[in-house]
């Protein structure tokens, strides 16, 4: 983002001068691009070189239990996934699981922001206890909930209005309820602390103002802090969404994918590594990645245009 | 003033409810470790009869000990290979001039948003075949996509920061350019480069989809594919206490690094989502 500015007159003033760079510039150059080489084919070789493996698997009949059949079938895999009811089943899990969870963050994460933005004292203990979901290993967090509400070890079942015999993990709807509230509370603290990153960036003046024109809390909230927090919700929220779209540690330790809350992300592992389809579980991991694309595609769209209209008013 | 009052008594019940919020699990495993493996099952939040029993059942075997080893060895390495390549980019990328750089930061974004279910079959199919399935070195190398850009990133924020002219005004003062670095520059970046260093030690230590994938055994599998693979001692045995207790044994040192640098960590976090 702000990355950009400092770096832009580089280039203009190197091609006006149409490669007349000075020694230094030039030495400067060379020593940047070879200080960023190993990171930059690092991160090429370690992601670019799998994903383009996984596409050439995916274009190919590869099942490790009958390697002799390995042979190269077009698209007929993509044509066996997308024809599938699973893979629209599992793409509307993850959907439910990455809505649910972000906008719960998004409303939680606020409210703990603005009452750290606000604090006079306390906080450093809100900040410390905030971060511990935020370092705590997330099969250690899905295990934690799983064990709350389990009906033989958990505390949670049979506590005030709470059914002693509701087993929510194993009901589709209890299911996701546990899933979601896990995912909320490990990552709350990320958002929380992203958006209160973003308030900083409020000034004070605005709310004076607004105070002195007769606007209350909520008028003030909704009509300033809000409008000019924008890009730091628009960030967080892109960056949470993906992330939870990837969801696999949480439903693999609390369902590991049974009544119906399989993800996308488990669909993948199933058919790689229990069943060891290579070929058809190559084609799920690509589409998965699409629509990571997509996602992230959309985010910045809507980013651009917003960033634009603010601009414009 | 019982308007600063009420706010007061406000404030104070919201900290409460945010701290408890954030301890409950862990105070509900840490007490669910040390039930008394008889009343596991009683569905208190604290335990009846207090023991240790569950940590002693933990290192009978030595298949936790060798998963700590490398859980700890392997995100160890991951983290000093992230931090020096890192180091040398963020370097670049904050202090000199070159084309590029923004597309060297929104690589690096892309990659770390990357999925990491898409390559985890191909590594599984190429590992089988270069002898790297159940190494160490097997998965110091996916956690390379996303330790690395979390390095870049974090480290160019904090590098930006570093007031670079202090170095010139040392060597003018007489210091010989390594000791301007040594004397002015390292300890500037220390505190920064030991955040990014924390900051991806977790990244690291937290992953389940790759130990998951790519290891069969003690060999390289790390805590939470342990964990998840736990059966207690026999078939009828109840692994919840034990799988509590080691919960317990891994979470703690994460609560104590976070505890002692939380400034850090927050000002790391940060940093390179609002200003990157």
């Amino acid at each position: 983002m702000a990355a950009g500015a400092p770096t832009a007159p580089a280039p203009v003033a190197a091609s006006k001068r149409s490669g007349g760079l000075t020694e230094r510039a030039r030495s400067e150059r060379k020593l940047a691009w070879m200080l960023c080489a190993p990171a930059v084919v690092a991160m090429l070789v370690v992601t670019g070189y799998p994903i383009g493996y996984a596409i050439y698997l995916s274009l190919q009949r590869y099942d490790l239990r009958f390697p002799d059949d390995r042979e190269f079938v077009g698209l007929s895999n993509y044509g066996e996934v997308l024809g599938s009811s699973t893979w629209w089943l599992d793409l509307f899990n993850t959907v439910v699981i990455t809505v649910f969870s972000v906008a719960i963050e998004l409303v939680l994460g606020m409210i703990i922001a603005l009452v750290m933005h606000r604090a006079i004292f306390g906080r450093g203990p809100v900040r410390a206890s905030i971060l511990i979901p935020y370092g705590i290993v997330t099969v250690v967090a899905a295990f934690a909930w799983r064990y709350a509400f389990d009906p033989t070890t958990g505390f949670v079942i049979g506590l005030g209005p709470i059914s002693e015999t509701w087993a929510p993990l194993t009901e589709r709807a209890g299911s996701f309820f546990v899933i979601i509230m896990t995912e909320v509370w490990k990552t709350t603290p990320f958002m929380a602390l992203l958006l209160l990153a973003g308030l900083a960036l409020v000034p004070d003046e605005l709310h004076e103002a607004a105070k002195v024109d007769g606007a209350g809390p909520v008028q003030r909230f909704f009509r300033i802090t809000l409008p000019l927090m924008k890009p730091a919700i628009l960030v967080a929220l892109l960056f949470r969404t993906l992330d939870a779209f990837r969801i696999f540690d949480t439903v693999f330790i609390q369902t590991l994918g049974a009544n119906d809350t399989e993800t996308v992300s488990i669909l993948g592992y199933n058919q790689l590594i229990n069943r060891v389809n290579l070929g058809l579980g190559s084609a799920i991991s690509v589409l998965i990645f699409i629509s990571v694309i997509v996602i992230a595609f959309v985010f910045i769209k809507g980013f651009g245009t917003t960033t634009a209209s603010q601009r414009g008013e | 003033m019982t308007n600063t009052n009420r706010d007061r008594v406000l404030w104070v019940i919201g900290i409460l409810v945010v701290v408890f919020y954030a301890l409950l699990p862990v105070l509900w495993i840490m007490s669910l470790s040390l039930k008394d493996p008889a009343t596991i099952g009683d569905g208190r939040f604290l335990p009846q009869e207090w023991s240790l029993q569950n940590y002693e059942q933990l290192f009978e075997t030595d298949a936790f000990t060798f998963a700590l080893r490398n859980s700890f060895g392997i995100a160890a390495i991951a983290t000093l290979i992230a931090i020096v390549l890192g180091s040398m980019a963020a370097y670049a990328i904050a202090r000199l001039d070159f084309p590029g750089k923004t597309l060297i930061l929104g690589g690096a974004l892309a990659v770390a948003m990357f999925p990491p279910i898409s390559i985890v079959g191909s590594l599984f199919d190429l590992w089988r075949e270069i002898g790297l399935f159940d190494t160490w070195v097997g998965l110091i190398i996916p956690y390379m996509t996303f330790t690395l850009p979390l390095a870049i990133y974090t480290l160019s924020a904090f590098f930006r920061e570093i007031p670079w002219e202090l170095e010139q005004a040392a060597q003018v003062d007489g210091a010989t350019p390594w000791q301007a670095y040594r004397k002015v520059i390292v300890p500037l970046a220390a505190p920064g480069v030991f955040t990014a260093a924390i900051l991806t030690f977790i990244f690291a230590w937290n992953d389940f989809l790759f130990a998951n994938t790519l290891t069969s055994t003690d060999a390289a599998r790390t805590v939470p594919a342990t964990l998840a693979f736990f059966t207690g001692g026999s078939q009828f045995e109840d692994p919840t206490g034990v799988i509590s207790a080691a919960a317990v044994v891994v979470t703690v040192p994460i609560i104590i690094m976070v505890l002692i640098f939380q400034r850090r960590i927050v000002a790391g976090l940060t940093s390179g989502a609002v200003k990157g």
